[in-house]
């Protein structure tokens, strides 16, 4: 128990502690040293409880209780004065109501309802609580060199350096009780939080787009909490129990479906899905620490848990399949859309939605290989995709913005940057890397459970993440000899240490994934479906994929000594016999000399616009609208 | 068990690019007997390789010859999966790096050709990967196995079930197979609009290497075409080497009588005949369940 309570307090500590210190050397130390205390704290715990697991009873809870109340409450008095300060009603609206209906069902009925477990550490919540704990301290320890560089660029955005830093840490510390709490009330109470951390977060510059921004990520997310709320009202007054693992173990008969599926809508608002995915998007105004934060870490992945948590209620139910329909238009329409980003931010942030309708596809098909997938796309995806926006917020501090076709002058620029940047990419669609086992698996069982449709929107929307990865590398590798006279920040050692590691474990996970699916996941789905449990992926095929991956990890030390030993004659690049001396310009018609420029492709006429956002979000409207009807219509049969 | 195992590797790298020039020395024999000449020596493209191999080195910079190199690595891992019976998932996704690496060739050499290429490329990619995908995901739904070696050991073959994924398959071969009117990265005649696309900075022993990739490509391709058609009697597998002949002999055809297409057209024609044969025919195997 206190092991648990230290894990979760530890970053609320730290957390108020930053925000209360103004002097730079010694916040500085404070995150440091909180970071890397996070870090053990989470290896720690993870090593005491993950092979038995833990349940915890508490039996006075009472002044935790209160205390959430109280926190509550305060939330969102706070909450609905915004709202009208900003004449965003809705706002308001939602957390009035959400308010009222908790308190009333507080005070008036939760009588006689018993909560036995309220914490459970079990492998999936293990796992979570890894990614939570390693991912998001590298990213704390990041922000501390990140946001000195970010605001010498940016001496419009008011320091509140201390502010910001603090909100990291308690995302942190909600995350952990999210992802360990068995009690509905309290899990509610975390989700809450990490929707106002991600407030706080998005609207830190306090420029009109950014507060646009928070307000959008608020309302989605707020709106998100009224359905949990519902859920969780109609599960205590329904069934006399407020324990997720009771549920989870329910029949899924339309009595149980109506709140699952309410559990679902807002676990699809929390992970950007379509038609909420807008607020992701918005998100982005924030300095990079968040933006890794929110995508990798926590609050996207907030979502994708509770509905892998609930994936034995999903399956072939009506609401498993509108999930899983949902996920599938997200995965497809966002894949095509980041086609045509040329921002890097953008692109990854299309990409995260992407993969998230992946992995919601996955958990909501509900059979125990997909759910192995499920939990791997998240493994991968935290690790991969942290590390791609840590690299993509320094290179911005290097190239003065973060326009992918600007990158190709990279290699000249950071050498070390733009390989941490292509480890990032291969992690995130090339064999033998993580995603792409999982999306070989999700193909698997997508076929066995017969859903025709589902597998070919992912063979679609695979070959739309080739190209926009594909081109992304591409340009890294294209090697232009452009300016190299622009401001260049310091790519400060702060920085470097939390990419470096992040990068590590991209490629340990990638080796070691047999390992992880043998100690996690394996065990995680016995349990959860009983009777052995098996991966998916045979030995010899896991064997090859290792072997591939040292391959690739080995092939770039075969060619460095041979190029710089070869007799090669050099000669200029083909520029249709009017080269201009160098491998830039060419002689054009008149004798004028001219730069040879070239641009990516971006499809931008087709996926460019306004239109095919509208389509997607249309689309997803209708599944959930036909999603309620199936709901309604299977109680009232 | 193990030293039967090697020798059959072996024998797959060794064959597979020499039956591979084979046929692409049979390909320039028809196409010039399309076109009213004579044509090349059936040894031609050996001859050629051999050639380049001798050539004086040459490069436009250290670093883009690698991606050749490794491009080769995977095609033949490839060629080794899929000619062992392995798992069709893998041999696609470790074609799909061969082919990406490739590309990333085309990027590195800094050329403006090479570059177009390369892009070029990667739309091609993305025009006729969802198809490959499918095809597996078929062979899967009617076999229960994504081995090949299971696919073809099945007592009816899987064209029965699968005719509408064969031809969506053939299709999208023209495109492995960079033949027009597909062939936008990287053309195959003397002077294109490109300069060869990718291959434009790519000289001597490079392009021998270039040439041999394309050779163990042509074969997977057509061993694809093969899986369609091979069951667990011993004949059907000479019917299937029939199968892909005639294939092979179709794309040149069609190689002959058609132009260049816009990237456009290449990719919305791709994913539409993708979509339609798929939802056509997986819908029909899946409700019939097998």
């Amino acid at each position: 128990m206190n092991l648990i309570a230290v894990l979760i307090l530890f970053p609320l500590v730290v957390s108020i502690v930053t925000f209360l210190v103004r002097k730079e050397n010694i916040r500085s130390a404070v995150v440091r040293i909180g970071a890397v205390g996070t870090l053990g704290l989470t290896v720690y715990t993870a090593l005491q409880y993950f092979n038995d697991g833990l349940r915890i009873s508490l039996g006075e809870t009472e002044m935790i209780e209160i205390f959430i109340l109280v926190v509550e409450v305060g939330l969102a008095a706070y909450i609905i004065r915004l709202g009208i300060q900003t004449k965003k009603y809705l706002i308001s609206v939602f957390s009035l109501f959400q308010t009222a209906l908790i308190l009333w069902f507080e005070f008036t009925q939760k009588h006689g309802i018993e909560v036995e477990t309220s914490i459970v550490f079990d492998k999936l919540s293990g796992v979570m609580v890894l990614i939570v704990g390693v991912i998001g301290s590298l990213i704390c320890l990041y922000a501390v060199g990140y946001m000195k560089g970010y605001h010498e660029h940016h001496t419009e955005v008011k320091d509140r350096q201390s502010f910001f830093l603090g909100v990291l840490f308690l995302f942190l510390s909600a995350m952990f009780g999210l992802v360990l709490s068995n009690n509905l009330m309290w899990l509610y109470f975390c989700w809450e939080i990490t929707t106002f951390c991600s407030f706080l977060l998005i609207g830190y510059t306090k420029t009109p787009e950014a507060r646009n921004n928070s307000l959008l990520a608020l309302i989605i997310n707020v709106g998100g909490g009224v359905a949990f709320a519902i859920a969780i009202v109609m599960i205590g007054m329904n069934f006399e129990t407020l324990e997720l693992s009771t549920l989870i173990a329910m029949k899924p008969e339309a009595l149980v479906l109506i709140p699952v599926f309410l559990l679902c809508v807002a676990a699809l608002t929390k992970s950007a899905q379509l038609p909420f995915s807008a607020w992701l998007l918005g998100a982005m105004v924030a300095p990079t620490p968040s933006s890794a934060l929110l995508h990798s870490a926590t609050m996207v992945k907030a979502g994708v848990y509770l509905i892998i948590r609930l994936a034995p209620l999903l399956g072939e139910t009506s609401v498993g399949r509108i999930i899983t329909l949902v996920g599938s238009i997200t995965f497809l329409a966002c894949s095509l859309l980041a086609i045509a980003q040329r921002d890097a931010k953008k692109v990854l942030a299309y990409s995260t939605i992407a993969n998230l309708g992946l992995i919601v596809m996955c958990a909501s098909i509900g059979t125990q290989e997909a759910i192995w997938a499920a939990i791997l796309l998240v493994i991968f995806h935290a690790v991969s995709k942290s590390l791609l926006f840590l690299s993509v917020g320094s290179i911005e501090h290097q190239l003065g913005n973060r326009n992918i076709e600007n990158m190709n002058i990279l290699m000249h620029v950071s050498r070390k940057l733009s390989i941490y940047l292509t480890i990032g990419i291969a992690g995130m669609f090339l064999a033998p890397f993580g995603m792409l086992i999982s999306k070989w698996v999700a193909m698997k069982s997508f076929i066995d459970s017969n859903n025709v449709i589902i597998v070919i929107i992912l063979a679609y929307g695979s070959a739309a993440t080739l190209f926009y990865w594909g081109k992304w590398i591409g340009t890294l590798l294209s090697n232009g000899v452009g300016k190299t006279d622009g401001h260049h920040g310091v790519f400060s050692l702060d920085e470097e240490i939390p990419i470096f590691l992040q990068a590590a474990i991209v490629v340990i996970s990638c080796l070691a994934f047999p390992l992880i699916s043998k100690v996690a996941i394996v065990p995680y789905l016995s349990e959860a479906f009983g009777g052995q449990a098996m991966a998916p992926i045979g030995l010899g095929n896991q064997l090859i994929m290792v072997i591939m991956m040292a391959v690739l990890i080995l092939m770039p030390l075969g060619y460095i000594p041979l190029s710089k030993n070869s007799k090669a004659r050099v000669t200029p690049i083909y520029m249709a016999g009017e080269n201009a001396g160098d491998n830039e310009h060419f002689i054009a018609a008149t004798g004028v000399k001219r730069k040879s420029e070239l641009s990516n492709w971006y499809l931008e006429v087709y996926l460019g616009g306004k239109r095919f956002t509208f389509w997607s979000n249309m689309t997803a409207i209708t599944l959930l609208a036909i999603g309620v009807l199936l709901v309604i219509w299977g109680w009232a049969l | 068990m193990l030293a039967i195992w090697i020798i059959r590797i072996i024998l797959i790298v060794v064959l597979t690019p020499i039956v591979g020039g084979l046929l692409a020395g049979f390909d320039r024999i028809i196409s010039a007997r399309v076109q009213g000449r004579k044509g090349p020596p059936l040894l031609q493209p050996f001859y050629d390789v051999l050639k380049l191999i001798k050539k004086e080195n040459i490069e436009v910079n250290k670093t883009y010859k690698f991606y050749v190199y490794a491009s080769l690595f995977f095609i033949i891992l490839t060629a080794v999966i899929m000619l062992m019976g392995g798992d069709m998932l893998l041999a696609i996704f470790v074609l799909t790096l061969g082919a990406i690496f490739f590309a990333f060739g085309g990027y590195a050499s800094q050329s403006p050709y090479s570059i177009i290429g390369a892009e070029r490329e990667l739309l091609q990619m993305m025009a006729y990967e969802p198809m490959v995908l499918i095809t597996a995901a078929g062979l899967y739904m009617v076999s229960k196995s994504f081995f090949i070696s299971d696919m073809i050991s099945q007592a009816v073959p899987a064209i029965v079930y699968l005719p509408a994924v064969f031809v969506g398959f053939v299709y999208i071969l023209t495109f492995k197979l960079r033949k027009s009117p597909f062939d936008l990265s990287l053309g195959h005649h003397a002077h294109q609009e490109l300069v060869q696309g990718i291959s434009t900075e790519y000289s001597g022993r490079e392009l021998a290497i270039i040439e041999i990739t394309h050779w163990y490509e042509s074969i997977i391709a057509l061993a694809f075409v093969y899986v369609f058609f091979a069951t667990s009697n011993p004949i059907s597998h000479v019917f299937a080497v029939l199968a892909c002949l005639v294939v092979y002999f179709f794309e040149i055809l069609v190689d002959n009588s058609t132009v260049r297409v816009k990237w456009q057209l290449a990719l919305k024609s791709a994913w539409i005949v993708t979509g339609v044969v798929s939802v056509v025919n997986l819908m029909i195997v899946s409700f019939f369940k097998f």
